[in-house]
């Protein structure tokens, strides 16, 4: 039991809540505004299955593994699973979301340059997780 | 304390003791045996990352579903059959003494809690299951082979009711049994720490239980809780598991920081800089311990407001925690320190402890979760507090208490060179990884592609392993040698730093 004066410790705890207070704020602030869906993105139905990624655009076509985008459009991926718990990810544009079956979860993106980059799963579905991958195509406006 | 090996007896008059030591250094040998062999399967998954496979074939492991038993087996080991344990092996020497009792509570209960864990260590074991230790529904139902998983679940099973049932003990041996001239404000902070985790145990632990019970009746088929293809939710498990295991994370770090409690104001020949803050932050820590479980979710399709909450209450636990480093450097600051071997793991520990909380505020904030989720940043970050935090002061009080269990000093320059070793492997391992996660690595992946980035960062990793093992085998080496071979320790102050600085740990309750 210390009968000492313990000021110190008060003030170092009062700049740790302060600090922690600025960071939760920031990250609300900076989620709210991501998580909003631009009005008019395409529409495109990811499914996770063991152990592969089904891309269906708008206008009905299906690829499997490969995604194709274009620069300057708006996407919102509607993922569902058909049997494990999956989680998409295209770490490059930081689009990481959960394929869980029964469900639907969406999440956006708008690819801002010409490239190709990695899809892969980042949730453990069993004996060939380690290669569930794609890639995703953002190519140039066609019109 | 005691000194069982100073004074051989027979190996059954120990086994079937219930005397608290007895029942420690069973704790205790039964730890360090699974830390070694947890420890062992870890550097195989190391060894079998340190390249990317050539034309399929692994480095060391022939196929995935190996790498993923490995790796399952390698989490479940060391969290429910080193960490958990150890801290029983340091409750069941150091309470009783420290709150002036002759055994704890109830003594064949404590025997009981033990004896539970060698048949459920021996049901992980032999079977080997592959859904990692947090057996995520509907793979853990529908994909996961059998008998594996089933043996996992009753194994798990078994150790929740040992661990239920030494909480327990715990916490009336330290509320009702301590001496009556002694306050709970004068109990010290290592007996508190067990007082607060135990009581963590005993609300978050039967969530997890009946989680496990449902997963069974799921896998047989009879029911379908978070099987969706029969109606059921898997979030829901997965809320019905973090319930348990977020908590459970403050199970396991607790009683490490009351090991810290133990060490430095020793080492630093000071009294604690703030003991009211210490019991302060631990009650805290227990309190927030239940706010925070849905940031291990925050990819799982939650709506902003659940993601909002969880990140508050995950930031909560930020002060607490930092109070505890504050008061371990001020007990520190101006103290006469020795930096003997306790002490260095102590300091070591304190080290990482405090990166690994900051690793921890960039997962909670919710847009840069998204970056690190999943990913091999989040290995390092719960690594470093595992090992970097717990196993330290972990491996620290080992170091602390040899004296006191064997009679015998250690070998201080090898216990030395084992702490540098450990530390800068620590180092390389965890910091790498965490690297590593922010450039998309995603955790349990048996083989990567061969991404420059990824294969130089990957044996960086290794290499820090490698020297972990070997620090490790200096470790083995030490204990055993010394524990027959070693000289005989000053019983009264074995770390020459003047006896007023310690209790009275030579202080011997009878055999019964």
């Amino acid at each position: 039991m210390s009968g000492h004066s313990n000021w110190p410790e008060w003030i170092y705890v009062a700049v740790v809540i302060a600090l922690m207070a600025w960071v939760g704020a920031e990250a609300w602030n900076a989620e709210r505004i991501i998580e909003h869906i631009p009005e008019g993105a395409e529409v495109i139905k990811v499914t996770g299955q063991q152990w592969f990624w089904t891309f269906e655009y708008e206008d009905g076509t299906k690829t499997i593994g490969d995604l194709y985008v274009e620069v300057g459009k708006a996407y919102k991926f509607e993922i569902r699973s058909k049997d494990v718990i999956h989680s998409f990810n295209i770490h490059d544009y930081v689009v990481l979301m959960d394929a869980v079956p029964g469900r639907v979860n969406t999440v956006w993106f708008a690819p801002d340059a010409v490239g190709e980059h990695d899809i892969q799963c980042r949730e453990y579905c069993g004996l060939i997780h380690y290669n569930m991958r794609g890639t995703l195509h953002v190519e140039e406006p066609s019109t | 304390m005691v000194l069982e090996l100073a004074k051989p007896r027979p190996i059954w008059q120990i086994m079937f003791s219930t005397h608290h030591t007895d029942i420690g250094l069973l704790y205790l040998i039964t730890s360090l045996a699974f830390l070694f062999l947890g420890g062992s399967l870890a550097l195989a998954i190391r060894i079998e990352l340190f390249l990317p496979n050539v034309e399929g074939a692994g480095q060391l492991i022939a196929d995935s579903m190996t790498f993923n038993r490995i790796f399952t087996v390698h989490g479940t080991t060391l969290i429910f059959l080193f960490i958990i344990p150890f801290a029983s092996a340091v409750g069941n020497y150091f309470v009783p003494i420290m709150v002036r009792y002759k055994d704890m509570a109830y003594p064949k209960l404590n025997a009981i809690a033990f004896w539970m864990i060698p048949p459920a260590a021996a049901l992980v074991w032999l079977g080997f299951a592959d859904f990692t230790w947090y057996a995520q529904p509907p793979y853990s139902i529908i994909s996961a082979p059998g008998p594996a998983a089933d043996m996992w679940i009753f194994g798990l099973k078994i150790l929740g009711v040992s661990s239920v049932l030494g909480a327990i003990n715990f916490v009336i041996t330290i509320l009702k049994c301590k001496h009556p001239d002694m306050s709970i404000g004068q109990v010290p902070l290592l007996a508190w720490s067990f007082l607060v985790t135990s009581v963590i145990i005993i609300v978050a632990i039967p969530t997890f239980a009946a989680a496990l019970l449902m997963l069974l009746t799921d896998r047989l088929g009879v029911s379908g809780f978070f099987n969706p293809a029969m109606g059921g939710d898997p979030i829901a498990y997965s809320h019905l598991f973090w319930f348990t295991f977020h908590p459970e994370v403050y199970v396991l770090v607790l009683p490490a920081i009351g090991m810290m409690y133990e060490i430095i104001p020793r080492f630093s020949r000071k009294p604690i800089y703030s003991y009211n803050s210490g019991v302060f932050a631990f009650v805290m820590l227990a309190l927030v311990a239940f706010s925070s479980w849905g940031h291990h979710m925050f990819a799982t399709g939650m709506s902003f407001t659940e993601k909002t909450v969880f990140m508050v209450g995950t930031l909560a636990a930020v002060p607490a925690s930092a109070m505890h480093v504050f008061n371990f450097i001020a007990t520190m600051w101006n103290g006469r320190i020795k930096f003997a071997t306790p002490m260095m793991w102590a300091v070591g520990g304190i080290a990482l402890f405090f990166a690994a909380g900051a690793g921890g505020v960039v997962n909670s904030a919710m847009p840069l979760d998204f970056s690190t989720h999943d990913s091999y940043w989040v290995v390092g970050h719960f690594h470093l507090f595992v090992m970097g935090t717990i196993a330290f002061a972990s491996i620290g009080f080992v170091y602390y208490m040899f004296p006191y269990v064997t009679g015998r000093m250690y070998n201080e320059t090898a216990g030395k060179i084992h702490f540098f070793l450990s530390f800068v492997g620590t180092i390389l391992v965890f910091f790498t990884q965490h690297v590593l996660g922010l450039y998309g690595m995603p955790r349990r992946i048996y083989d990567y592609p061969p991404i420059p980035e990824w294969i130089a960062m990957n044996q960086i990793a290794s290499v820090g392993a490698m020297i972990i093992g070997v620090s490790m085998a200096i470790f083995l080496v030490n204990i055993i040698y010394s524990s027959s071979k070693g000289k005989l320790a000053d019983i009264h102050d074995p770390f020459g730093l003047g006896g007023k600085y310690y209790y009275p740990f030579e202080a011997k309750n009878p055999h019964h």
